[in-house]
């Protein structure tokens, strides 16, 4: 039986003034599935996720997010399924006037986030526990280097138990072992909370570690699709160059 | 006979057209950026009745600004009484008219120089800090993170802030004015010796509750501005970090040109009722 789809993006296009960026994407994501998308960089895999969560509107197209079509929903039906959406920015968008602890603190608040099973500190430490950073609990932003400020807002992110992660470039900017870790604890976490994601990367370690299948954007849209293994040893030398 | 350089003539014509079409990318702009303003401005109005209330949030930016401007505030109205005072003596001494010296400071004070010179003050400070603090939250991506998670951050970051704004202006002005109206006491005692009690019945004597109400209540709409503009400024920055220094730049610009109007329509209405 087919697995449900929990992103269908049908024909989408974005202009940016002259310069066309997304030139009619399609993209399924089923449940459970990790899908990578790899590319040169500035050709629009961030405004591919961006307008998936409606943080840019797209030109034209259909996108459809847990069944609802997100383009024609008002403010409120979308700050509904962007509670089910989590999403994990380049540089971790950690609240930096907040403690780490405020930081989780403050979707749960902000949305009056019920879970019948835990209360709000044991959500929190069972978020931290999750990106094995529960000591950090207590410390600010500017005390946490990159990888943990990444792992926090990872763990900010968990705390809504969303069913779908958009992973805006997880390990940029990280050193090889942080990186690796990186990329296992994304595979963890679709284990625990059983989400689908949608991971843009360069990093073809985390590629290869975290995703089930890639596809690769060229201008505008996506040229091929297949797993890490099947897209590094194409025929096409253009392919396997973005493996090297 | 003189021969004519067609290429330059082109020039000067190309050149006088970019000059139009810059002229009026221009004025566009400002329609588009007041289009825009108001639209935000609705949104913000959406989400400010929406629970829950952030009145920790309010209560620590009021706090905050008001905190931060007090000091300068307060020095400022105190110079402006003292200084008006004393330019004023000489030309009410030579009509020997000087017993209404602290009503003429009072009055010009509280009606139009405290409320503007308050309402500049707080331009330059609380909506560039308004607007920097928020535009660093817009390009470090903190927005758009609230915004992804479902948090309303125009009712989180903007509602809480215009509206500690609106409250906290005009308190400030009523510490200028009660600084302005302490210098021109100072002053005052330079030339003569005046209680304090003398000097604040004559003061009070020539103000009324029409001089007082307006310039309370325009006070009010320089602090919603104040606080309006520097966040849609803020919120609507661009992405590299020079954008948090052009948004604290334009709130300023904006929230200084929105008060004189402000003021305009103000005194327009007092003096038409």
């Amino acid at each position: 039986m087919d697995k449900e789809e929990v992103i269908v993006v049908e024909n989408l296009y974005k202009s940016f003034d002259e310069n066309s960026i997304l030139r009619g994407i399609n993209l399924t994501l089923h449940k459970g599935e990790n899908l990578g998308i790899v590319g040169k960089s500035g050709i629009g895999k961030s405004v591919l996720i961006k307008s998936i969560v409606r943080l840019i509107e797209p030109d034209a197209g259909i996108i459809n997010v847990l069944g609802t079509n997100i383009l024609e929903c008002d403010s409120n039906e979308l700050n509904e399924v962007r509670k089910k959406v989590g999403y994990l920015f380049q540089g971790g968008a950690l609240y930096d006037s907040m403690s780490v602890r405020e930081n989780l603190l403050f979707p749960i608040r902000r949305t009056q986030f019920k879970d019948k099973q835990h209360d709000t500190e044991e959500l929190i430490e069972q978020s931290l526990s999750s990106v094995g950073l529960l000591d950090a609990i207590d410390k600010m932003p500017s005390e946490l280097s990159g990888g943990m400020k990444k792992r926090i807002a990872l763990a900010r992110t968990l705390i809504l138990k969303p069913e779908i992660i958009l992973y805006d470039e997880p390990t940029t900017g990280l050193d090889a072992v942080t990186s690796g870790e990186i990329s296992e604890l994304i595979l963890k976490i679709r284990e625990e909370y059983n989400t689908a994601a949608i991971i843009i990367t360069h990093d073809m370690k985390c590629a290869k570690i975290a995703t089930d299948s890639i596809k690769i954007m060229d201008e505008g849209i996506f040229m091929v699709e297949g797993t890490y293994d099947e897209l590094s040893h194409s025929e096409e030398k253009e392919i396997r160059d973005f493996f090297i | 006979m003189a021969k004519i350089n067609v290429s330059v003539i082109r020039q000067g014509i190309r050149g006088r057209l970019k000059v139009k079409e810059e002229t009026r990318k221009f004025y566009n702009g400002i329609f588009i950026d007041l289009g825009e303003l108001v639209l935000f401005t609705g949104k913000v109005f959406q989400q400010m009745f929406q629970s829950p209330f952030e009145f920790r949030e309010f209560t620590k930016h009021g706090f905050l600004l008001g905190n931060k401007s007090l000091p300068l505030v307060a020095v400022t109205g105190f110079i402006m009484g003292l200084v008006l005072t004393m330019q004023m003596h000489p030309v009410l001494a030579d009509f020997g008219a000087q017993t209404l010296l602290p009503g003429v400071v009072a009055i010009s004070m509280v009606r139009e120089l405290g409320p503007v010179i308050t309402g500049l003050i707080c331009a330059g400070k609380i909506s560039s800090g308004i607007g920097a603090e928020i535009a660093a939250m817009t390009v470090t991506e903190q927005i758009d993170a609230m915004e992804v998670s479902g948090t309303r951050p125009l009712s989180f970051v903007v509602a809480s802030r215009i509206t500690a704004a609106t409250l906290v202006v005009p308190i400030l002005v009523i510490f200028a004015d009660a600084f302005s109206l302490f210098g021109s006491f100072l002053a005052v005692n330079i030339f003569e010796d005046t209680s304090l009690t003398l000097f604040f019945n004559r003061s009070f004597s020539m103000m009324g509750f029409v001089d007082l109400f307006p310039s309370i209540l325009k006070t009010v709409f320089f602090g919603f501005f104040i606080g309006l503009i520097g966040s849609y400024k803020g919120y609507t920055a661009g992405r590299g970090t020079e954008s948090v220094g052009l948004a604290a730049n334009s709130a300023v610009v904006e929230a200084s040109l929105t008060i004189f109007v402000i003021d305009l329509v103000f005194v327009l209405i007092t003096s038409i009722l």
